[in-house]
């Protein structure tokens, strides 16, 4: 009997990924309010870390650590806000295309499609380009709106499918009106996967703000990580040995990158059942090896050939 | 009383599209009326259009041709109309695994046909109905059957669910594909008994679409005999089992194992063997 399961089964994986995600977060939330103003250029320039200054100070004398607290709170909004745009946007041009098919579906794959094969970094960088003044806000909205159409076409083949199950049949001969269906009786049953295209929609967008600033187009008056790799590199960090200016924000980049990568392949695991069976099949057709197969005639039951990996039932 | 009339129904099928594109006719001319309180069975192997029929009947899909008229009235495409017939006309579907939503509990299913279709309001009233409705189809316990999601279930149990959802709106007609085709041999006969049961209690008009040429005679006051999208021959149940009259019935028959032959096959296949061995 196949069953659904919502929810990430407790993994190493998810566990680690929870935990690396949950503290970066708080460490946006909670830590800009215990620093100094990262604007505050008072301190001595180029200090190597140490009690007074946890990471150390920068060229223009700002405290590492109160960039690196306010630039995680800019690069989480960024990373949040361009993935809600994404998600939304993938919802209609995916979810609605899926279900609506015919010509709905051929205007809505055409742009998604379309979306898909313009190279994204560089139309990020031309509209960039244009808007000389570029809020957070802004640059959000740019990633968003640029952003997704790699989701869009996985939740298109998905509500195709879903569209014809017989669920979704039985609530129209019950009489259901179509937004109810999509909402009620389609969109939950996407669920995990929404969530982990928002993940990396949000990976995606903090990656993307990166690589702007880092080429001079990021937002103008924020401090992201991504900015402060752009003034550690302008500044000269590197020559001048001042690596707690370079590594704390790019180090950040990476590990919450693979914090929610982590999330994600234990969402991926539910998405996908394939991917959690393939471990304890191999196990069970280890198993015999270890226990002495001549020795046992007492297991008539188990078949020569290694028993099928079924999906995991109970549990 | 009430009738619910197929006429001359046809329905085809696009296949293919750009410049290879061909017409399969699914269903050929299909007639047939069923009455309140009766049972009718339809017949026939895989393809030979059977669930076209009962997708057309639940309106899932749209006539080529034809008509279905119900109580001698013609049904039109608007949405209180539609919504009007579903009222009267449910259907059952053929995979209990797939016929309900993995999310949502037993109730959610029941609740929503009963609240479309105005049988109940207030949520008193609409847990009450889910109650009555489990009952109906001896899910004892309800509260404990209500709260359940459909992995928690057996095919058995979620079969009745599915049709104390059909049941919820007060159908009068009910379109069964293949309801049992699905279960395991041993609930089979279970499920069927309560659908005979319900149809006896509530007078409710049956099709019963099967490939079981067996339970359609037990079960069925008609049959109707369907191939390649007709219907080649058709008649009161035992007359069409014992008196088949076109070749496509009689191979239907002669497929069906048979009690009487009981391990005349086995006989035939050992000879055959030892003639090829000898």
């Amino acid at each position: 009997m196949a069953e659904t399961r919502f929810l990430p089964r407790r993994s190493a994986k998810l566990v680690a990924g929870l935990v690396i995600t949950v503290g970066i977060v708080l460490f946006a939330v909670v830590a800009p309010f215990f620093v100094q103003d990262p604007r505050f250029s008072g301190n001595d320039a180029f200090l190597p870390p140490s009690a007074d200054h946890l990471l150390g100070t920068t060229k223009l004398g700002y405290d590492v650590l109160a960039q690196l607290a306010h630039g995680a709170r800019g690069s989480l909004v960024v990373g949040l806000v361009a993935a809600a745009i994404a998600i939304v946007l993938s919802l209609i041009f995916g979810i609605f295309a899926g279900y609506a098919g015919g010509w709905t579906d051929e205007v809505l794959t055409m742009v998604t499609n379309i979306m898909l094969v313009i190279p994204g970094l560089p139309l990020v960088m031309v509209i960039a380009v244009y808007l000389q003044n570029r809020s957070l806000w802004l640059v959000a909205f740019i990633l968003g709106i640029t952003g997704w159409a790699g989701s869009a076409v996985v939740l298109r083949s998905q509500a195709r499918s879903l569209r014809s199950r017989d669920y979704v049949e039985a609530s129209q001969v019950a009489g259901e009106r179509t937004v109810w269906i999509l909402l009620v009786e389609i969109l939950p049953n996407l669920l995990p996967l929404l969530a982990a295209q928002f993940l990396f929609a949000v990976v995606f967008a903090i990656l993307g703000e990166a690589g702007l600033s880092f080429i001079g187009l990021g937002p103008n008056g924020s401090i992201t990580w991504g900015t402060m790799i752009t003034d550690a590199y302008g500044g000269n960090a590197m020559s001048a040995g001042a690596w707690w200016w370079f590594v704390p924000p790019g180090l950040l980049i990476a590990v919450f990158g693979a914090g929610l990568s982590l999330v994600n392949f234990s969402i991926d695991e539910v998405v996908n059942p394939k991917l959690r069976v393939v471990s304890e099949a191999t196990d069970r057709r280890r198993a015999p090896e270890v226990a002495a197969p001549e020795a046992a005639p007492a297991a008539p039951v188990e078949p020569a050939e290694p028993a099928e990996p079924k999906a995991e039932v109970t549990a | 009383m009430g009738t619910l009339e197929v006429r001359n129904l046809v329905k085809e099928f696009r296949l293919g599209h750009g410049l290879r594109r061909s017409r399969l006719r699914a269903v050929d001319d299909v007639s047939f009326t069923l009455e309140a309180g009766k049972t009718v069975a339809l017949v026939g192997e895989s393809g030979s259009g059977k669930s076209t029929v009962a997708r057309t009947l639940a309106r899932l899909e749209t006539p080529t041709s034809g008509e279905i008229l119900l109580d001698g009235r013609s049904v039109s495409g608007s949405r209180s109309a539609l919504r009007a017939y579903r009222h009267d006309v449910q259907m059952v579907f053929q995979d209990p695994f797939a016929s309900l939503n993995p999310f949502h509990t037993v109730a959610h299913h029941l609740e929503r046909p009963l609240q479309l279709h105005g049988v109940a309001r207030g949520r008193e009233a609409v847990a009450e109905q889910v109650r009555g409705l489990l009952e109906r189809v001896s899910l004892t316990p309800t509260e404990a059957y209500a709260a359940k999601r459909p992995h928690e279930m057996s095919g058995g149990q979620r079969q009745r669910v599915a049709i104390a959802r059909a049941l919820a709106p007060g159908a009068r007609f009910l379109v069964a594909d293949e309801p049992v085709s699905m279960l395991d041999v041993s609930i089979r006969l279970g499920v069927l008994n309560l659908l005979a049961r319900l149809q006896r209690e509530e007078n409710l008009g049956v099709l019963y679409i099967t490939h079981d040429l067996a339970t359609a005679r037990h079960f069925s006051d008609e049959i109707l005999v369907m191939y390649k999208g007709q219907v080649v021959e058709r008649g009161p149940s035992d007359q069409v089992i014992l008196d088949p009259q076109h070749d496509y019935t009689k191979t239907l028959l002669a497929a069906a194992p048979d009690p009487a032959r009981h391990g005349r096959l086995r006989d035939e296949v050992r000879a055959e063997l030892a003639g090829e061995r000898a």
